[in-house]
Order: C-alpha cells, then sequence, then structure tokens
C-alpha cells in the first residue's frame, strides 16, 4: 500500500460510465495559465530576487574573507571582482537588491491593509520596476564618481 | 507539493479539428480542452472553427452552439448566462473567469479554452470541486450567536455593519480565485484559498456574528491562512470584480491586533 502524501488524491480518482475506477487527469495550470500578468510575474521575481540576493551575499562573505586573508587572496578576489563576469553579476546584484527592497516595501504597504485594489496594485508595480532601475544606475554612478 | 509539471496521464495532445461551414466570413478557432473519462487516452485539444456571424457575443454562447450544432459531446457547467451563479467558470484566454461575462471579441486570436487550472478533471471542461467545498465546510459559513435573536424583529444592523459586508456577500463561489492562485496550486491541500477566505472573512465581519475569535482561531495555521503570498491573480482574476486579497489581508491584520 502506498502512503498517500496529498488529502488530494482522493478526488484524482473517478469512475467510469460502467462503474469502472479512472484517474483523472490534473488539468493544465502553469501550462494554460497567464503568467506575465503583472500579478503573479512581480510575485514570483520577488521570491527569485530573494534567492539570488542570498546567493550573492556568500560572494560577499568571500570578499571580506579574503581582505582578512592578506594580499594574494585579496588580489584573487579582486582580480574576479573586477572582471567582466564579475562587474556584470555585481551590476546584477545591485538590480535585484533594489527589486527585493522595494517590492518588499510594497509588501509591507500590503500588510498594512492598503494598496490592495487592482489599479493601486498595477500602479505600485510599475513604481518598483522604475525605482529598480533607476536606483540601480543611481548607486553606479556613485560608484563611478567614488572610483574617479 | 509543488510540481510545474503535469503528470504524464494529464498531458494534452492534439485532437480533432472541425472546419467552419463552407462561406463562413468571421470565423474564430476555439481550441477547447477535452478528455473522456471512459475512453483511455490523455486529454486532447479540439479545435472548432465557428461562424461568429451565427453565433452569441459571449464565449458561452460560442460553447453552446458547439455543443448544439457541431459535437454533442462537448461537456460544461452552465446554467444562468448572466453571471450569477458561477457554474460556467473555465480558464479562457489564460485567465479565469466565467464564460457567459466573456465578450469572444475581448480575446485575440485562437480562443483557447481549459478547465479551471489544477483540478481533477471529470469530463472535458468540468472540474471536481469535492476539496474547494469541503474547504468552504471547514470555515462554517453561515451565523454563529449564542446570544437569541429579538423575538419581536431580526438581528440589526446598522448601516455601517451592513456596509463592511459589501464586496463580500457578492461572492458566487465560482472558484475562478482560488484556481488562479500558485500558492492553492501547490498547497491547495491545507491551503484554503482566496475564496473559501473570503468567505471566512464575511462572517468575522458580520457585526451580528458572536464567534469572530472561534473563526481566528480555526485560521491560525501556517497553511491554512498563511500561505496567501500576496500574489494577487485572485484578485485580478475574480469575474465579479471583487478583491479576496484585501479579505486575507484583513484577516491578517486581525490576527496581529488581537495579540495586542
Amino acid at each position: 500500500m502506498s502512503k498517500i502524501t496529498d488529502t488530494r488524491e482522493a478526488v484524482m480518482v473517478g469512475r467510469r460510465s460502467d462503474g469502472s475506477l479512472v484517474r483523472r487527469p490534473l488539468s493544465p495550470h502553469l501550462q494554460a495559465y497567464d503568467m506575465m500578468q503583472m500579478t503573479s510575474a512581480l510575485s514570483i521575481t520577488h521570491r527569485i530576487t530573494g534567492v539570488v540576493w542570498s546567493i550573492g551575499l556568500i560572494f560577499l562573505v568571500w570578499w571580506l574573507a579574503a581582505t582578512a586573508s592578506g594580499e594574494a587572496a585579496y588580489n584573487g578576489a579582486m582580480w574576479f571582482f573586477s572582471s567582466f563576469l564579475g562587474v556584470l553579476g555585481l551590476l546584477g546584484l545591485t538590480a535585484v537588491a533594489w527589486y527585493h527592497t522595494l517590492n518588499g516595501i510594497r509588501h509591507l504597504y500590503w500588510d498594512s491593509g492598503r494598496g490592495f485594489d487592482l489599479p493601486t496594485t498595477y500602479l505600485t508595480g510599475r513604481v518598483v520596476l522604475l525605482g529598480t532601475a533607476a536606483l540601480t544606475a543611481l548607486t553606479w554612478f556613485i560608484m563611478f564618481l567614488t572610483w574617479i | 507539493m509543488a510540481t510545474f509539471t503535469l503528470p504524464k496521464n494529464s498531458t494534452v495532445g492534439e485532437g480533432r479539428t472541425y472546419s467552419a461551414p463552407a462561406g463562413a466570413k468571421n470565423v474564430k478557432a476555439f481550441k477547447i480542452y477535452r478528455w473522456d473519462p471512459d475512453g483511455g487516452a490523455n486529454p486532447r485539444t479540439d479545435t472548432y472553427e465557428i461562424d461568429l456571424d451565427a453565433c452569441g457575443p459571449m464565449v458561452l454562447d460560442a460553447l453552446i452552439k458547439i455543443k448544439n450544432e457541431v459535437d454533442t459531446t462537448l461537456t460544461f457547467r452552465r446554467s444562468c448566462r448572466e453571471g450569477i451563479c458561477g457554474s460556467c467558470a473555465m480558464n479562457i484566454d489564460g485567465l479565469n473567469t466565467l464564460a457567459c461575462l466573456k465578450p469572444i471579441e475581448d480575446v485575440t486570436g485562437d480562443c483557447r479554452i481549459t478547465p479551471l487550472p489544477h483540478m481533477p478533471v471529470v469530463k472535458d471542461l468540468v472540474p471536481d470541486l469535492s476539496q474547494v467545498y469541503a474547504q468552504l465546510r471547514s470555515v462554517e459559513p453561515w451565523l454563529k450567536a449564542d446570544t437569541p435573536p429579538p423575538p419581536d424583529s431580526e438581528r440589526l444592523q446598522s448601516k455601517e455593519e451592513r456596509a463592511k459586508l459589501d464586496g463580500l456577500w457578492e461572492c458566487i463561489l465560482c472558484f475562478c480565485c482560488s484556481t488562479a492562485c500558485p500558492s492553492y496550486w501547490w498547497n491547495g491541500d491545507r491551503y484554503l484559498g482566496p475564496a473559501v477566505l473570503l468567505q471566512a472573512y464575511r462572517w468575522i465581519a458580520d457585526s451580528r456574528d458572536e464567534h469572530t475569535g472561534d473563526r481566528l482561531d480555526a485560521l491560525e495555521d501556517p497553511f491554512k491562512l498563511y500561505r496567501c503570498h500576496t500574489i494577487m491573480n485572485c484578485t485580478r482574476t475574480c469575474p465579479k470584480g471583487l478583491n479576496p486579497a484585501q479579505a486575507i489581508g484583513e484577516i491578517k491584520k486581525l490576527m496581529v491586533e488581537r495579540q495586542g
């Protein structure tokens, strides 16, 4: 006997016209649903950016450890971070961090019981997207200014 | 458990094509999900070419025309044809809605129709709703009061108290919202879903109900309530223009407020 892990299994069994049992199909979900609408698209992006940001923090730890372990390790880390891939990664990580932060504020706004109507939801969603682009550009602009 | 692909017995193949009658000028193709429990085959997508010049304006009109004139085996639920019974809820053009309220002209290109997502299919466009009905039963969607009503009148509400129920009582239980929610797809065995939580809040918000505390206790659960991640697909898809996400937000707020 196999163990039922999902109670919904019970409704997956149906009957044919002659009374014999048949396993029902599961209706299409991701395959049929429009996942590119603002609501679910921004939501999954929030989760993905959270994961990517967490992974990015491992690189921060690597950089910190390298600064503490001497010149050779530090030069190695800096070689990576100043390579094309490294800079691209840092740029991506800045965008990811801004998105997750701004959308986090959007979630706090919802948690206060406000902004649930569709026009406001779309408006705050657009603000998050534009804000991410603007703040990422601003962050890098300030970084370039301080480097030069 | 989140499984992003369909089980082997649920993948959808190509089906038959029913061509438009000769001479039809305004033709639209309806690609409709079909599954017959009596055959042993997987679900398929049948294509019906319909002459819109000889068809009513709504998607439900096209479905009824197909059943009457093209293929009598097509199976779907419908009753009131005016958006009050909730029977003809289905996925049309990627979004859940009522076929009777969806104008055909709002769909660009082919009109793709599938049953409400991530549900067991009874036949064609008819999903098994036992799970959502059982979940609705679990929130005890009726007035619970220990104080008897006044002997000579009804339980009275002020206009302000009654106004709190607007946007809640209008729900027709079509379950477009619950089956539009990815969180409900993955955790529908334990998460109650937007439709049922909106019903739960309808009684929590009712000034005549005296079991608000019990109702909140019953929802204080990592899955029943808190699998809502404010994705907002429910509010986006509701054919009645209601806001289940806001109702869930209000329940979450009450949970925090009563902690003092």
